[in-house]
Order: structure tokens, then C-alpha cells, then sequence
């Protein structure tokens, strides 16, 4: 495992930028691949993983800086120009089709065909066996692919990538959705392809799997290199460190003096999947408590099932100490549970519909007369009043929810949630996609709210308003939650470590 | 955006109205009917007028509870099966000398069930309202066919027939039937909150239902009215042709999504009017009417339809865009 870097390098960048619109992406990355190498990348979300892959693979393309093959300097124009350069890459959504099968998926688009234009199933099932037999694993060839396991189409992806004579392998967070013990065949599989000469480019969340399998590891944090290490040279506190460094972090409302208040909610016995450990928290009054995490840890997935939006295969709920069912939203909504959904387009907002139809959409009841006939007047009124409340910028309450900013989107369901009052609110990454100013008045926002007396559970992916925001921390990994944080222990270093170590203590500190 | 204060009252009525989807769909009732006004001296007369309301009626009454599944972003094959099947019903049990409050209300009872099972199956199963209510749409032309042994029941008591024809106040009875459903239909959709659901369902489920608003009881309630009012036109129907005819109502739920998407409503949902709908309804109509007047082949008026529909659906895609 150690002598890898004297092999000849594959492959190069230097000093790759990439901007979009409003952000700096990439800001000059290094990054080097050896043959026969596993190369981990490493960073939080945001780091600027997913642009290099999408570079590597002339999906996208660098503003300034190099890209070599085998010393030389290359420019991909598409994804197929990397392809047959000897690039693959498995994506976190598989390129599979799913009523086909193995065969005609991995010979997709360059079926063998013979004279008369019938193509040699024959042939190319033969080259598929071949291919899984190199690769030491048994898969159905025949079955459509969709009907196979995760860990199996993943192999189908990679045989696709191999039969595409690719010598560079780029596994973008393969693990993520893997049980351990197709991970650890994962594993095995790439340790065959090393053996091979096959370069690979390795993304993954999770420490222990990085010092498992990974020659090397480069840390990239804010779009830019923070270190290339060899894994035998490091240890994870120092990674967690270099992922999260130190930085300037926005101005948060502070904290309360007083105590928690009494348990308001209590959630036992949740496993949202199968095969995922049973996990449970509690909610006190008043307070602000993060759901921590990486993405895909079940943050959201814990959320959603608590107020029935899912099914799940487990959860017991008590509120102010008695057993309730919450069977779906409108149940949940009844015992005083909102959620402000982390997708505001897809899963918040009617776009059609004017910010007024859309404050008052949940809360329609307070307008109505006895005759069931809504008060226009009135309802004009109040949305008025909690858009100037909250500082919703439109140009009237008829403006279509459309033509907002994100940061005036969020708002808009963040007023609904106002207009009906809730006991306890969940907010699914409040701030994604806002920018800075938006983000502090959302913190003074749900601040004001839980020293009012609301209950507040907060999922959010930045570590910097996780641990400047809230009074508890409940670290999930891999479907449960992994560690509760209170008070000091709410450090960067101590949520990363949770959420990437897997180590099985709880530290609870209520 | 300019504030409004400035404008003249006028202005402002203006300017609402050119923000109602019926907007466009009046917009095109009203150049048809000038067309057929010039082109045809019979056409403005007032026992014209009152038989171009009596025909569109039918569809009319039945387009409501298209308009209401339309706008959840669903849609009701079944309306015309169902419409004859309850027309049936009437028939039979008024053939059977049960009094009219029976019959009627057996009528509206069975189209009720109907869209009831549309309502539950959709909602309650998450099946595609495509295929269910093309199940029923079958189930319910076969069940009128086995009740009636497929020929038309007649025996109605005169009083009931004279409703088809007769009038109230100076106006048509079916022609009152069907402003009256309009008027509760504009009710429910534009001024209480079950209106508010419905569109937002078509607009944005998931959003609604993550709100805490239980769509499925507002899906099944959509379907229900659907029945209900394809029930309804049943009943005028019978009245009309003074028989229950079971295979009355053959692509009447073509005619009605017609009239729907002519009024301005997506398909999609979220999106539309009832004002819309009526209007939509009334320019089939017109233009049925019209093109009879002029002696136009029936073969030929599916062929104009069919151009007016696709034309009418290229303008308000391209006025949307445009904004």
C-alpha cells in the first residue's frame, strides 16, 4: 500500500479554477493520481468535490488551469472525450437503465451488431461474464437491473466503465448507500482493479473507510487544496481538523441564559429503514436542537417520518408525556408539528401562486366566516402584516412566489409557519441557496421564535450554524443518530467526528 | 409594479380582468359569436339564443366536475358513462312510479357512488385518475346496459319531461340548472378554502401535503363532485329526451375536457376557472350552432373543433411564456 506514489502518475490537475454565477467553486486545485493508486477525496459538502469530477469527466469545464494524462496536457470537450481517453466514472445517480439488463446496459450504445444489423447478444454476454469474472463477482446477467441490489448495479457501472478499457475509475460516494457488507465486497473489487494498475479517485464521507482502503487522501476545503497526505502518515483528528479549519462564521443571536424547559416531545424506537439501528431524542421547550450529519445520515428521512410524511419501520411519540400517532402531516399538524421542507421549490412553495395563497394555504380556517367563506379583506391584512414582520421584499402580496429570491422564498414559508402558529417547527437546511444577510435574519427569526416558547429542530448540513445556532446537537450516521451534543461539546471538530468516525459511544449530555 | 391607486376604478376592473384565465377564452366566445352574427342573420335570434343555451347546458353541468379534477391536475373519463347510467336510474324509478324525489335522488345517489370509488380509489390507492376512471368509465356504460337490457326506458310522468323544455321565470330550465351549478362551483372554488386546496393540489402536492393539509380527503371530494354533476346532466338529459337512454353521452368527456382546456385551464392543474370553463362550454357550443346554421357537414365541424382547440391552447401557452 505504500509504494504506490512512486508509480507513474495518470493523471494531474494544476491549478484548476471554476466559477458559476455568484460563486468560486474551484480556486486553483492540484491534484494527482498514480497508476494503481486509491486517491480519496475529501471535504465537506461545498468543498468543491463534485466540480472536480464533473471537470476530470468534461462534463464541466475549468476556467484557468491544466489537466494532464500521462504528462500530457488533454482538454475533454464532453464527458465522451473523457471516456475514450480511458476515464469512468460511477455517479452517485447511477447512469443505469433499469428495465434492461446487464449486457444490454453495459453495451449500451455500442452494441455489436452483426451483418444484418442483429446485435450478438451472444457475444456480448460472453465479454460481460468475462468482465464480472475479472472483477470476482456474481451478478445476474440476465435479470433487469433494476431488480438487482444497489451494491450490484454499482458493479454493473464499474464493468461498464472497465469494458470501456477505462484506466482511471472515479467512485463518487459509492458507499453511501451500500450495507457493510457490500461495502466491504466494494472494497475488495477496487483492491482487484489496484492490483490491476487501475487508477481510482475515491469519494467518501467516511473516515474509517478512507484509512480501510485509500492509498492517499487529498482534503480540499472551500475549493482549495488544504492537503495532499499519505493515509499511513495521518490519523482522523488531524483530517477532521483540515476538512472544517478555522473561519470566520456569521453573526449568531445568542443563546439563552435560562435552563431548558419541560420535554415537549419525545421520539423513541425510530428506524427509518431497514436494517438501520433504532434511535430516539428528545425535544425540549424553547429550545433550538440540530439534527448534524452528513447527507443521506437520515436527517431528513428521521424528520419526515416523525410527522408521517414517510413510512418508516418504527417510531414511538410521545408529546407532553402522552403517546400520540402521527400517521401523516396533517396528524402531525394537528399536535402542533410544521416542517419547512428543505426543498422550498419542490416540496414548500406553490411557484403559481402568490405569496399570499401561499402564507395562508395551512391556516385557511382563521379567515372564515360561519358560512365557510373566506375574508378576503382580512387575509390581505394579515399577510401584509407578517411580510412586513419578517421583510418578505415584494412588490405586493399578490406577487407571484415564482419571481422571489431564495432568500424571500424561504421567508414566505417561514410566514406560513408564523400565520399558524406550531408548537414545534423542524426546519430542513433553513438557509441553503440564501445569501448571508437572509441567513442572519432567519437565525434572529428562529431564535426569537423558540424564546417565545416554540420548540425548534433545525437539519442543517453547515457546520458553522449547527454549532453557532443551536442548544443541542444530534449527530446522525448511517440512518440513526450516532451522539447527542450539549454545551461545549458543540464543536466542529466534535460533530465531524461523529458524524464520519462511526464510533458507537454515545455522548449524551442532557 | 406601479401602485394602482393612481388608475381609474375602470382601470383596475380592467386590468383584474386581464389577469382571469377566462380572459382569453371570453376573448375568442366573443370574436366566434361575431363571426357568426355576420355570417348568419339566424344566428342573434332569441330562439336561437335559448337552443344554443340548451344544448350546451348538458356539457356545461358536466365540464364543472371536469373542472374541479382538471385542477387538481387530474381528469374524469367516466363523466359520460356516468351521465347515462344515472339517466337510466331516473328513468327506471320513475318507470317503477316511485315518486320524483326518489328518482332523482337515486339518480344523483348512483353518480355520487361512482365518483366516490373514482375519488377513493385514486386517492386512497395512488392510482393514476387516467386509468381508474377509465375502468369506471367502462364499468359504468356496462352497468347502464345491464339495467336497461340496452334499450331506452320511457314512461316518464309528463311533469318531469316538461322540465327539459319548459321555462322558469323567462328562462330555460336546464339553462337555470346549469347557472346554478356554476354559481355553487364559483362559490366553493374562488371564495372557501376547499377551492384553495384543490388548486393547490394541482399546483404543488407535496407541498400541500407537507403543510398538514390531508390532499387525499380534498382528491376524493373532486372525484365526488365530478359524479355528482355528471349525475345532474343526467337528469336534465332524461328529462330532455323524455327517456333514459343508456347510450346517451358517448365522448361527452371529450367535449367537457374541450370546454376545460378551452377556458383556460392546464392541464396539469393548478391552473383555471370555472368562469373559464363556462365560457369554454359556451364557445363549443356557439360554434356548434353556428356551423349548423350554415349548413356546414358534421364531418367537417370535427375538423374546425379540433383546429380551434389546438390554436386556442398555441395563443395562451404563448401569452404565458411571454410573461
Amino acid at each position: 500500500m505504500d509504494a504506490i506514489p512512486d508509480a507513474p502518475l495518470l493523471l494531474a490537475l494544476d491549478g484548476v479554477t471554476k466559477g458559476f454565477p455568484g460563486v468560486q467553486a474551484l480556486k486553483g486545485v492540484s491534484l494527482e493520481l498514480a497508476r494503481g493508486e486509491i486517491h480519496a477525496l475529501l471535504g465537506e459538502n461545498g468543498a468543491g468535490k463534485s466540480t472536480i469530477i464533473k471537470i476530470i469527466g468534461g462534463i464541466q469545464h475549468q476556467d484557468e488551469g491544466r489537466i494532464l494524462l500521462d504528462g500530457q496536457e488533454r482538454r475533454f470537450h464532453s464527458y465522451r472525450d473523457a471516456i475514450a481517453a480511458g476515464i469512468g466514472i460511477v455517479f452517485q445517480e447511477f447512469s443505469l437503465v433499469p428495465d434492461l439488463d446487464a449486457v444490454d446496459n453495459i453495451f449500451l450504445g455500442r452494441e455489436t451488431a452483426s451483418r444484418f444489423g442483429l446485435s450478438r447478444k451472444a457475444e456480448m454476454r460472453a465479454r460481460s461474464a468475462e468482465l464480472m469474472r475479472r472483477l470476482g463477482i456474481e451478478v445476474d446477467l440476465d435479470c433487469p437491473v433494476g431488480r438487482l441490489s444497489v451494491a450490484d448495479q454499482q458493479f454493473i457501472e464499474i464493468a461498464k466503465a472497465l469494458s470501456l478499457d477505462a484506466r482511471i475509475l472515479i467512485l463518487d460516494e459509492p458507499t453511501a448507500t451500500l450495507t457493510p457488507s457490500e461495502a466491504e465486497h466494494l472494497f475488495r473489487v477496487m483492491r482487484q482493479l489496484r492490483a490491476d494498475g487501475i487508477g481510482m479517485f475515491f469519494v467518501s464521507h467516511h473516515l474509517d473507510e478512507i484509512f480501510e482502503i485509500c492509498d492517499r487522501i487529498t482534503v480540499l476545503r472551500d475549493g482549495r487544496n488544504v492537503g495532499l497526505v499519505r493515509t499511513s502518515d495521518c490519523d482522523m483528528d488531524g483530517l477532521v481538523e483540515m476538512m472544517v479549519g478555522r473561519r470566520l462564521e456569521a453573526s449568531f443571536p445568542a443563546r439563552p441564559d435560562t435552563p431548558p424547559g419541560d420535554i415537549v416531545l419525545e421520539a423513541k424506537g425510530l428506524r427509518i429503514r431497514d436494517g438501520a439501528p433504532e434511535s430516539g431524542f428528545v425535544l425540549h421547550r424553547g429550545e433550538i436542537l440540530g439534527f448534524a450529519g452528513l447527507v443521506g445520515s437520515g436527517r431528513t428521512e428521521t424528520a419526515l417520518a416523525l410527522i408521517g410524511a414517510i413510512p418508516c419501520r418504527g417510531k414511538q411519540v410521545r408529546i407532553d408525556g402522552k403517546p400520540v400517532r402521527l400517521d401523516d402531516p396533517a396528524a402531525a399538524l394537528a399536535q402542533g408539528i410544521g416542517l419547512l421542507p428543505e426543498n422550498r421549490k419542490t416540496q414548500g412553495l406553490m411557484l403559481g401562486f402568490s405569496i399570499r395563497d401561499n402564507v395562508s394555504i395551512n391556516n385557511l380556517d382563521k379567515y372564515t366566516n360561519r358560512a365557510g367563506i373566506i375574508d378576503r379583506k382580512k387575509e390581505r391584512r394579515i399577510t401584509l402584516e407578517l411580510m412586513q414582520q419578517i421583510r418578505i421584499k415584494a412588490p405586493s402580496d399578490e406577487t407571484e412566489s415564482l419571481t422571489l429570491s431564495g432568500g424571500n422564498q424561504q421567508k414566505v414559508v417561514i410566514a406560513r409557519w408564523l400565520n399558524r402558529r406550531c408548537r414545534i417547527l423542524i426546519f430542513d437546511e433553513p438557509t441553503r441557496g440564501i445569501d448571508v444577510g437572509a441567513k442572519a435574519e432567519i437565525y434572529r427569526l428562529m431564535r426569537a421564535l423558540a424564546d417565545e416558547g416554540c420548540s425548534i429542530i433545525m437539519i442543517s448540513s453547515e457546520l458553522p450554524e449547527i454549532v453557532g445556532l443551536c442548544d443541542r446537537v444530534a449527530v446522525f450516521r448511517r440512518g440513526a443518530i450516532a451522539a447527542t451534543l450539549a454545551g461545549d461539546s458543540i464543536n466542529p471538530e466534535e460533530v465531524m467526528r461523529h458524524a464520519t468516525a462511526g464510533s458507537d459511544q454515545h455522548a449524551d449530555h442532557h | 409594479m406601479p401602485t394602482t391607486t393612481e388608475t381609474s376604478r375602470g382601470g383596475q376592473i380592467l386590468a383584474r380582468m386581464r389577469q382571469s384565465p377566462a380572459f382569453l377564452p371570453a376573448i375568442g366566445l366573443v370574436v366566434v359569436s361575431v363571426c357568426m352574427v355576420l355570417m348568419n342573420d339566424r344566428f342573434v335570434s332569441l330562439g336561437n339564443l335559448e337552443n344554443v343555451g340548451r344544448q350546451v347546458s348538458i356539457n356545461a353541468v358536466i365540464s364543472v366536475g371536469m373542472t374541479f379534477a382538471i385542477l387538481t391536475g387530474g381528469i374524469d373519463l367516466s363523466v359520460g358513462s356516468v351521465m347515462a347510467l344515472s339517466g337510466t336510474v331516473v328513468a327506471g324509478l320513475f318507470a317503477a312510479g316511485l315518486p320524483g324525489v326518489v328518482a332523482i335522488g337515486g339518480g344523483l345517489l348512483v353518480g355520487g357512488l361512482f365518483g366516490l370509488c373514482n375519488g377513493l380509489v385514486i386517492a386512497r390507492l395512488a392510482m393514476p385518475p387516467i386509468i381508474v376512471t377509465l375502468a369506471s368509465m367502462s364499468i359504468a356504460r356496462g352497468l347502464g346496459l345491464i339495467y336497461t337490457g340496452g334499450y331506452p326506458i320511457a314512461g316518464l310522468p309528463n311533469w318531469f319531461a316538461r322540465l327539459g323544455h319548459s321555462a322558469v321565470l323567462g328562462i330555460q330550465t336546464p339553462i337555470l340548472v346549469m347557472l346554478a351549478t356554476y354559481a355553487v362551483a364559483y362559490v366553493l372554488l374562488q371564495r372557501m378554502p376547499v377551492g384553495r386546496y384543490i388548486y393547490a393540489i394541482g399546483s404543488n402536492e407535496d407541498a400541500v401535503r407537507l403543510s398538514g393539509i390531508d390532499a387525499r380527503r380534498y382528491k376524493v371530494l373532486v372525484y365526488l363532485i365530478s359524479g355528482l354533476t355528471a349525475a345532474l346532466a343526467g337528469v336534465v338529459l332524461t328529462a330532455r329526451l323524455m327517456s333514459g337512454q343508456p347510450n346517451a353521452g358517448n365522448g361527452f368527456e371529450l367535449d367537457a375536457i374541450a370546454a376545460v382546456v378551452l377556458g383556460g385551464a392546464a392541464i396539469s392543474g393548478g391552473r383555471g376557472s370555472i368562469i373559464g370553463t363556462l365560457v369554454g362550454a359556451l364557445l363549443l357550443g356557439v360554434l356548434n350552432n353556428g356551423l349548423n346554421l350554415m349548413n356546414v357537414s358534421p364531418y367537417v365541424q370535427n375538423v374546425v373543433k379540433g383546429v380551434i382547440i389546438l390554436l386556442a391552447i398555441f395563443i395562451s401557452r404563448q401569452r404565458r411564456a411571454a410573461r
